[in-house]
């Protein structure tokens, strides 16, 4: 029996009612979640970018005689709480390495005290009634002002929020990372062109293959046990060190890259290997002449993205002991160090409130870094992938 | 005999039908490779069941036969690529120099020096023109001085017949060719390295016609120089440039014969049903 298209098309209504509900919920899932990412980066945002500016003030600095063994003495006294503690330490110092400076007065633009700081911000305080009154004074004549926070990005971690910064916290993380990817890389890479171009294809090697991608879903924190248990206990590599933290995130980041470097190396067409084979190369001329160069774009970008993931691990960081206050840019990869995800760990825990930005400006300063790194994967991927 | 042939249009370039066409009358006798009851398996199947050949040096040997009965399985044995596969298991004899390729003694990549080959689908390596020629005599330890290796990657492609066309951009990828040049390319990357034997598995078939005509001429020019043996499934081809020709039927090589024999005088039924076309 011949059906019209009229026939047909009304039978096909209710597909077609289905695709379109389908279509929506899609993009409803989507939208949503951008919401999410949205809302996410707007409370950051509003929260964070206030850390990048710090309050200063303008207050005669008068270097006499008793100011070079007590500081407070060098300022006036009702502006004495509002000048920043670390400021006032620093003047004996600089009274010593500069003679020149003793009998002198002059007007300066000194670190704020971190309660000014968040008064000009706009928060509640400590300040008496009294102390907030000079300060709008001050803010009147153009006195007190919030100025770009140089001491985030040059100074490591204080117990004073107007000094606190991430360098320390940043160098942790560079040194840590460095020692991850000098030992997982090499071994990852290694591990994975053994397994796909030279092992032969038995079950002994397809288990391998399945444990290899259980352990790049094990939970991070197991990794710190890990590294507690074996490089801090048996080995004694010394605690809270660049070395361990690095060690225990190439644990970590093994699976990863020996996953990503097995799915460069599969998408190698094998004609390239046997045109290779076939003017007499060895196998191992015809991995390191012919499928390395070509895979290598897919096996950085893949390290990349684990080590990004590397660089925002906390849980296997604090068991190894990173979470340390320090205070000094670490120097060696034996002394302790802290990272970035533990620094905001820990000024996430301060109970004093002007830490609540610096947290929220450390959130951004790792995800610019996250961002800058998973960009660089892409546009890496991209550039290599036309040339062929 | 000659009837059928020629009513299926069988023609030999260049010469009126019926004139004998001028093969290498002075047809090298001397033995290249020789093959003694070759049997192989890939894991329970029988592919190749009691082959037994003998290749002479400098000239052309086609197989031809319907799909799937072991023409390509039987050339990769030659140079051992079948190695790579790891389901395959073979017994008999295939020498070369009166030595046993398959012995453990045999250093397979030695094997693949002296006998080289052209694929099916060209595949230059993703490097430089340049590179895809000097790679592999570098490697071998036959160049080393840049001077030497100009030299050599210049005569390969001029034998090759591509040196006029890629002169000028010889530091461009291999992959920026057409295709037919591009096998050209790799049947350049295939005698720089000075073989002794050079196979070829369907070398036109993903080619034009003008690049066919092209690459069969060259195949002319080169068995001056190696011995060539030539999978097609164009029997066309086989009467264009072979001197013997084989003809496998299901993992049996039926027939093995010069090629004007076996294309106006074939000797055994199938092998004539197979030319003139009762089946494909």
């Amino acid at each position: 029996m011949r059906q019209s298209f009229d026939d047909i098309s009304a039978q096909l209504k209710g597909r077609h009612r289905k695709s379109a509900r389908l279509k929506w919920m899609s993009m409803g899932a989507l939208g949503l979640a951008g919401l999410f990412l949205v809302f996410f980066f707007t409370d950051m945002l509003i929260k964070g970018l206030p850390a990048f500016q710090q309050a200063q003030v303008q207050v005669q600095v008068d270097y006499n005689e008793m100011a070079q063994d007590i500081p407070l003495a060098a300022v006036e006294e009702d502006v004495r709480p509002l000048v920043s503690r670390g400021y006032l330490r620093l003047i004996p110092g600089r009274m010593e390495d500069n003679p020149d400076l003793l009998g002198t007065t002059r007007m300066e633009w000194v670190l704020a005290d971190g309660q000014v700081d968040q008064y000009l911000k706009g928060h509640h305080t400590n300040l008496s009634a009294s102390e907030e009154s000079v300060v709008d004074e001050l803010a009147a004549e153009g006195r007190a002002e919030l100025k770009f926070n140089t001491n985030f990005f040059t100074r490591g971690d204080s117990k004073m929020p107007e000094l606190a910064g991430i360098a320390s916290a940043a160098m942790g993380t560079v040194m840590t990372l460095l020692v991850t990817i000098a030992v997982a890389f090499p071994i990852g890479v290694m591990t994975a062109v053994y397994l796909e171009e030279f092992a032969p294809d038995n079950r002994f090697t397809q288990m391998i293959e399945i444990n290899i991608n259980n352990l790049a879903a094990i939970p991070s924190i197991l990794f710190g046990l890990l590294g507690l248990a074996i490089f801090i206990n048996f080995f004694g590599v010394p605690r809270s060190s660049p070395l361990v933290g690095g060690l225990t995130l190439a644990l970590m980041t093994l699976p990863v890259i020996i996953i990503a470097t097995r799915t460069a190396l599969r998408s190698v067409p094998d004609t390239i290997r046997h045109a290779a084979f076939g003017v007499g190369c060895s196998r191992w001329q015809v991995v390191r002449d012919h499928v390395l160069p070509v895979s290598m774009p897919g096996i950085m970008t893949g390290s990349i993205i684990g080590l990004a993931q590397a660089m925002g691990e906390t849980a296997p960081l604090i068991i190894v002991g990173m979470v340390a206050f320090i205070p000094d840019v670490t120097a060696t990869f034996t002394d302790a160090a802290t990272v970035m995800p533990a620094q905001i760990f820990t000024w996430a825990g301060e109970p004093d409130r002007a830490f609540t930005e610096k947290t929220a400006g450390g959130i951004l300063v790792l995800l610019t870094i996250l961002i800058a790194l998973n960009a660089t994967a892409v546009v890496l991927r991209k550039k290599f992938e036309r040339r062929w | 005999m000659d009837m059928k042939v020629a009513d299926r249009g069988v023609t030999m370039s260049g010469h009126d039908a019926g004139q004998p066409v001028t093969r290498n009358e002075q047809a090298n006798h001397e033995l290249s490779i020789r093959v003694r009851d070759l049997n192989l398996w890939y894991g329970d199947t029988q592919a190749l069941k009691n082959i037994s050949a003998d290749v002479f040096q400098k000239n052309v040997t086609a197989l031809i036969g319907p799909s799937g009965c072991g023409k390509s399985t039987f050339l990769r044995c030659l140079n051992r690529m079948n190695d790579l596969i790891p389901s395959v298991r073979l017994n008999g004899l295939i020498e070369m120099d009166g030595r046993d390729i398959n012995e453990a003694k045999m250093d397979e990549v030695a094997l693949r020096r002296r006998v080289g080959m052209v694929f099916q689908k060209p595949n230059p390596f993703p490097k430089s023109i340049y590179e895809n020629i000097a790679y592999a005599p570098r490697m071998h330890d036959l160049v080393s001085r840049k001077a030497d290796q100009d030299e050599l990657v210049e005569k390969a492609l001029r034998e090759a017949g591509l040196w006029n066309e890629v002169k000028d951009k010889l530091q461009q990828p291999g992959t920026s060719l057409s295709g037919g040049q591009q096998q050209r390319l790799c049947i350049a990357r295939a005698i720089a390295v000075q073989p002794d034997v050079i196979l070829m598995d369907e070398p036109t078939s993903a080619l034009d016609p003008i690049s066919t005509a092209t690459i069969e001429d060259l195949i002319d020019k080169l068995k001056q120089d190696f011995t060539i043996i030539t999978v097609t499934h164009n029997m066309q081809q086989a009467a264009r440039v072979a001197d013997y020709t084989a003809f496998f039927h299901l993992g049996e090589m039926v027939e093995y014969n010069d090629t004007k024999t076996m294309f106006a005088n074939p000797h055994t039924k199938k092998a004539e049903d197979y030319i003139t076309g009762r089946y494909g």
